[in-house]
C-alpha cells in the first residue's frame, strides 16, 4: 500500500512519477538527512527518533563498517579504527593531513591518488569511502522513510571548498550509490531554508557555530544569485570548547584530582554538556561529579556563571566577523539579516553577541542544526522536477577565477571569480612558434597574474595542430564549469579540428587558509602583479621578435644585407637580449622598438623579393581570370 | 455519504496547512491515469471552486470535486506509518482491485 504526500494545488504527479530527493548536510561532527513531503522540508530521523547522525564511522575485525551512534560508543576503545571528522581530510593532500595529525590520531596510509588514507583492524580506507559509508547510511534511512529509490540529492559542502573538496565529496557520493543533482554551498542552503532566495536583493551573513568548526559567511543575493562575498572563520573553535572550558571547571569546583584520569574527564564533558543544554531554559542547575571511589562532589551552575565561562570562547568569533565583513568591503549596517546555523547557535550567550554584533536581531525560527539539510531538501526536490518551471533554480557562482597559462608565465583568466554557474566561456589563442604542432593547455585557479602565484588544476596536450607560421594556427580554448561547481576544458584545432579534452579531477586541495590567502594576496599584491605582468608581456614580445629576426637572418641576411647593415642589427639583437633578461619593461620596450627600426628595410627588401617570386612566371591576364571566376 | 478523515489524518493535515502558513484545506479526488486505471489526488486548496463539495472532518475541510465524488464517496483517510514510511492511506469502498502499490486503483 503506498503512503501518499499531499501536493501543491494542480501539481499532483501521475502515480510513480513523483521523484524521491533529498537534501544531505554531510558534517565533521554530525550528518543530516532531509527532504520534502506533503509540501513540507524536514529531517528524517532514524528508527529511535534521531534525527542527526554522528558522522563516525568504526571499521573494526569483523569488517562489518558501523556508522553513527554506534561507532561513537566505541570511539574511546577503538580510537585507531573509529574515525571522526573526516570531512577535515577530503581533498586533502600528504602536507595538510601532516597538520591536522594532532587532532586526528590515526594510521595515515600515503596512496596513489594524494589523498592519505587510514589503516584500520578491517583494512585501509580513503577519506572518499568513509565519507561514502555516511552517506549509504543517510541514503537507507531516506529510501526507508520515503518508501522508494531516491531519484537524486543535493549535498552541501563549505562555502570555501575547493574543486578537489567537492570533487571528493561527489566521488564519495557515487559510491553511495547516490546521483548528485548539485553541490550546494552550506551558508547558502541555511540562506534558502529561511526562503531568503524569493527575495529581489539583499546582504546577509550567515554564522555558523558548530561542535567543532566555525565559519562565517557572506552572501549577496541578486537576481537569484548567491554570490559569496566573503568567508572567514576558525576551524578549530565550536561547540565542543564550550564543553571543555564548563567541564575543566567542574572538575576545579570539585576538587577531584583528574589529571591523566580519562574516566573522569569524560564524565566532567558529559555533565557539562547536560548543564549547557539545560542552562538555556533554566537558571540555574545541580551538577555531580564522582571518581568512583570515595570522592562524590555537589554543586550548582547558575547562568551567569555559565556566561563568564563560554563568554572567552564565544568573543573569538568576532575578530572573524570584523575581517569578513572588511573582504567583502562592507559595513555593519549593510547586512540586511543575519542567519544562525549549528547546534551551539541554540546557547542565548552566542545569541546576544551575535545580535549586538551585527545590531539586528537573527533568524533562528528554523532548528539551527537542521536548517542546512532542510535548505539542500528545498533545492533537491525543485532540481528532481517536482516543482513547476517558474521556481527559479538558485545560482552558484565560481568561488575562485579559472584561468591558463599563456606565453612568459602569466595566466589569461577564462572564466572570472564570481561568475554565476553554469558557465561556459571560449577563446582563441594561436601557435608562438613557426611549426608548432603541440600545445600545453595549462588549467590555473586563483586570482593572480603569474602561473607561480596560482593553483596548478590540471595541464593537458593539444596534439596534431597542422605545421604553419607562428600565429596562423587557430586554437578555440573552452572552459565549462557545470552546476556543481566541476571543470572541464577542451581545446580545438579550428582549421583542422583536432581536439583534446580534460575533466579536472584534482589530485590534492587546498587549506582553508589557503583559499582565503589566495584571494587576499590577489588584493595585496594587484599593483606588483600588474608590473610583472607588463614586464613578462614585454619580454615576451621581445623574445618573439629576436626569433622571428633570426630566423629572417638565416634565410635572407646573406643576400640583402651589406655588414654595415647586418652588424646595426646584431647589435640591435645584443642589446635586445640583454634587457631581456632584466626587470625594466620600459628599456626593454625600447631596445625592441630600436630593433623594429633596424629591421624595417630588411623587411621590405625580403617582402618585395617575395612578391617577385610569387608573380614570376604569371601573367596578369592569369590573376584577373583567376580574381573574375 | 462523505469523505472523512481518522483523528491522525486530521492532526497532520492541520500541521501540514500551519507550517504552510496559507490554504483552506484538502483536496481529495481521482484523475484517471497510472497503472491501473485512476489515481488519488492529494493536494492543498487555495481556492475552493463554486462546485465543490466540502466536508469538515475533526475541524478540517476536505474538498472534492462532483466528478471524483462518484469513484470515492464513502472514503476514509487515514495518516499511518509503515516502518520508517509515514504518509496518508485510502480506504475506499469503491475500489475492486488496486495496483500492487496502491497508488491507483479500479472501480
Amino acid at each position: 500500500m503506498a503512503l501518499l504526500q499531499i501536493s501543491e494545488p494542480g501539481q499532483s504527479t501521475a502515480p510513480h512519477e513523483h521523484r524521491l530527493a533529498a537534501g544531505i548536510d554531510l558534517g565533521t561532527t554530525n550528518s543530516l538527512i532531509a527532504s520534502v513531503r506533503s509540501g513540507i522540508a524536514e529531517t528524517l530521523p532514524d528508527d529511535s527518533g534521531r534525527h542527526l547522525l554522528p558522522s563516525v564511522v568504526r571499521y573494526g575485525k569483523d569488517k562489518n563498517p558501523v556508522v553513527g551512534h554506534a561507532a561513537l560508543a566505541v570511539q574511546t576503545t577503538e580510537p585507531l579504527n573509529t574515525i571522526s571528522s573526516v570531512k577535515r581530510l577530503m581533498g586533502r593532500g600528504k602536507e595538510d593531513v601532516l597538520t591536522l595529525h594532532d587532532t586526528m590520531p590515526y594510521r595515515f596510509v600515503d596512496t596513489e591518488g594524494g589523498m592519505p588514507s587510514i589503516q584500520t583492524d578491517s583494512g585501509v580506507y580513503s577519506p572518499v569511502e568513509i565519507s561514502a559509508e555516511i552517506l549509504r547510511t543517510l541514503r537507507n534511512r531516506a529510501e526507508e522513510s520515503l518508501g522508494g529509490d531516491l531519484t537524486g540529492v543535493v549535498i552541501t559542502v563549505p562555502a570555501y571548498f575547493d574543486e578537489a573538496q567537492r570533487q571528493a565529496t561527489k566521488d564519495a557520493a557515487s559510491l553511495a550509490g547516490l546521483k548528485v543533482l548539485r553541490l550546494l554551498n552550506e551558508p547558502t542552503a541555511a540562506a534558502v531554508a529561511y526562503g531568503l532566495d524569493q527575495k529581489p536583493e539583499g546582504v546577509f551573513a550567515i554564522y555558523d557555530l558548530g561542535g567543532g568548526t566555525f565559519d562565517i559567511s557572506i552572501l549577496h543575493l541578486k537576481k537569484g544569485v548567491f554570490e559569496v562575498l566573503a568567508t572567514a572563520g576558525d576551524s578549530a573553535l565550536g561547540g565542543d570548547d564550550f564543553d571543555h572550558a564548563i567541564a575543566d571547571w567542574l572538575i576545579e569546583q570539585s576538587g577531584i584530582d583528574a589529571s591523566g584520569n580519562h574516566s573522569i574527564l569524560r564524565q566532567a564533558l558529559l555533565v557539562a554538556r547536560k548543564a549547557k543544554e539545560q542552562l538555556s531554559n533554566e537558571t540555574t542547575v545541580t551538577v555531580e561529579l564522582s571518581d568512583g571511589k570515595n570522592q562524590h562532589w555537589q554543586g550548582a551552575l547558575d547562568r551567569d556563571t555559565l556566561t563568564s565561562l563560554i563568554d572567552p570562547i564565544v568573543v573569538r568569533t568576532l575578530p572573524a566577523c570584523r575581517r569578513c565583513l572588511r573582504d567583502a568591503g562592507l559595513k555593519v549596517d549593510h547586512i540586511d539579516g543575519v542567519v544562525l546555523v549549528g547546534g551551539s547557535t541554540r546557547s542565548p550567550q552566542v545569541r546576544d553577541k551575535v545580535t549586538g554584533f551585527f545590531g539586528k536581531p537573527a533568524l533562528l525560527h528554523i532548528d539551527p542544526e537542521r536548517v542546512v539539510a532542510i535548505g539542500a531538501a528545498l533545492q533537491a526536490d525543485i532540481l528532481v522536477g517536482n516543482k513547476p518551471e517558474e521556481d527559479m533554480l538558485l545560482l552558484d557562482v565560481t568561488p575562485l577565477s579559472l584561468g591558463i597559462e599563456v606565453m612568459g608565465g602569466m595566466v589569461e583568466k577564462i572564466i572570472p571569480r564570481n561568475s554565476p554557474i553554469p558557465i561556459a566561456k571560449a577563446q582563441e589563442f594561436t601557435t608562438y612558434q613557426d611549426g608548432q604542432t603541440a600545445m600545453v593547455i595549462h588549467v590555473l585557479q586563483g586570482e593572480r597574474e603569474m602561473v607561480q602565484d596560482c593553483r596548478s588544476l590540471a595541464r593537458f596536450n593539444l596534439r596534431g595542430i597542422p605545421p604553419m607560421v607562428a600565429g596562423a594556427a587557430r586554437i578555440r580554448v573552452t572552459y565549462q564549469v557545470d552546476a556543481d561547481g566541476l571543470l572541464s576544458v577542451s581545446a580545438r584545432e579550428e582549421t583542422r579540428n583536432v581536439e583534446s579534452f580534460i575533466e579536472v579531477k584534482p589530485s590534492y586541495g587546498l587549506t582553508d587558509a589557503e583559499v582565503e590567502a589566495m584571494l587576499r594576496s590577489s588584493f595585496e599584491h594587484a599593483e606588483d602583479d600588474m608590473q610583472e605582468r607588463k614586464l613578462r608581456e614585454k619580454q615576451v614580445e621581445a623574445e618573439s621578435l629576436l626569433q622571428a629576426v633570426a630566423v629572417a637572418l638565416k634565410a635572407d641576411g646573406e643576400r640583402f644585407l651589406n655588414d654595415e647593415e647586418r652588424s646595426a642589427i646584431d647589435k640591435c639583437m645584443n642589446k635586445l637580449a640583454q634587457s631581456k633578461t632584466g626587470r625594466d619593461a620600459v628599456l626593454i620596450d625600447q631596445n625592441a622598438k630600436a630593433l623594429n627600426r633596424a629591421t624595417y628595410e630588411f623587411a621590405s627588401r625580403r617582402m618585395d623579393n617575395n612578391v617577385q617570386q610569387a608573380l614570376k612566371g604569371h601573367s596578369v591576364n592569369e590573376f584577373e581570370e583567376t580574381s573574375g571566376k | 455519504m462523505a469523505i472523512t478523515l481518522t483523528q491522525a489524518a486530521a492532526r497532520r493535515i492541520r500541521d501540514f496547512l500551519e507550517k504552510r502558513g496559507k490554504g483552506e484545506g484538502l483536496r481529495v479526488g481521482v484523475k484517471t491515469s497510472g497503472c491501473s486505471g485512476m489515481a488519488y489526488v492529494l493536494e492543498y486548496v487555495d481556492e475552493i471552486n463554486k462546485d465543490d463539495q466540502v466536508y469538515e472532518s475533526h475541524g478540517v475541510k476536505v474538498i472534492v470535486d462532483p466528478k471524483s465524488l462518484a469513484y470515492i464517496d464513502g472514503t476514509e483517510l487515514d495518516y499511518t506509518k509503515e516502518g520508517l514510511n509515514e504518509g496518508f492511506a485510502f480506504s475506499n469502498p469503491n475500489v475492486t482491485s488496486e495496483c500492487g502499490c496502491g497508488e491507483s486503483f479500479n472501480i
